[in-house]
């Protein structure tokens, strides 16, 4: 059999990390996606059996962390999984066996490029992305949001730190916008 | 244009794709209605200076419909509903 190797959303064999003045962007490669969603009238059975499989199912507009699983809200009784590639690779079918027919579960982990924003202050750069009010919400908002006309998840983990989630097809250009908002707000 | 989500609270107008009348929620059953009742639901509406019962999705945020009630001369938006809430008061059963 040929020795396949993975390419990663921006199409090398390494995650990238760029560096724009303070701004880092880390391409995430180590990450498994699922999404969870409730089956009508099954949203009882579904919290049981993700609390006794350690999933947390937070509350709309908000991000949780846990071990092996984060999840955040998307939609009204449904989340995205996030956990460890390396562990989680299979997350499809691990959540699958844990939750049942509570809920459906897709595997999401090749649809989404992940990348990690770091800087001193996220602010100047994230109010000329997105509409969303950056200052103003709390750690561990998660939402739904428009970049370059591209729906992407962004998760606040603090002033400095975002997650992002964009459409993986369209990694090269989510990463070209972030670089020229970059250069404009430094 | 702000929208005032029932679950997430304010969000730009710019998130959502509008529809049109909230009557387009009220399908006649195929099966037993008439074709003039079919032809009204598919082509008839009023067209009202005022206040408007009109359905917007939230496509670039939590995909959920929503039933705003908004004034079409001076668009203050007076309610915003989930659709599902809507449907279920009518009766239906999703």
């Amino acid at each position: 059999m040929a020795n396949l190797h993975a390419l990663t959303a921006l199409g090398a064999r390494e995650a990238a990390v760029i560096t724009v003045g303070p701004l880092t962007i880390t391409e995430r490669f180590d990450v498994a996606l699922a999404s969870v969603a409730a089956r009508r009238g099954r949203m009882a059975d579904l919290a049981k059996a993700a609390k006794a499989a350690g999933l947390p199912l937070p509350d709309p507009a908000r991000w949780q962390g846990g071990t092996p699983y984060s999840a955040f809200w998307t939609v009204p009784e449904m989340w995205l999984v996030e956990a460890p590639f390396a562990s989680h690779e299979l997350i499809e079918g691990m959540l699958k066996a844990a939750l049942d027919d509570a809920a459906s579960v897709t595997e999401q982990t090749d649809a989404w490029v992940a990348l990690d924003l770091a800087a001193p202050d996220l602010a100047p750069l994230l109010e000329r992305l997105c509409n969303v009010d950056f200052r103003a919400v709390a750690d561990g908002y998660a939402t739904r949001t428009m970049i370059e006309h591209l729906g992407c998840y962004l998760i606040k983990h603090g002033a400095g730190a975002v997650r992002l989630y964009g459409p993986r097809s369209s990694a090269k250009s989510l990463v070209h916008a972030i670089e020229l908002a970059a250069h404009s707000a430094w | 244009m702000i929208i005032h989500h029932p679950i997430l609270g304010p969000r730009d107008a710019q998130e959502f794709v509008y529809l049109g009348d909230e009557s387009l929620i009220d399908r006649p059953d195929g099966m037993s209605a008439g074709i003039e009742e079919f032809h009204d639901y598919a082509y008839n509406r009023t067209n009202p200076a005022g206040e408007h019962r009109e359905l917007w999705y939230h496509e670039q945020g939590d995909r959920s419909w929503l039933v705003v009630t908004r004034n079409t001369v001076t668009h203050e938006i007076t309610k915003v509903e989930l659709a599902r809430d809507v449907a279920r008061a009518k009766g239906r059963t999703k």
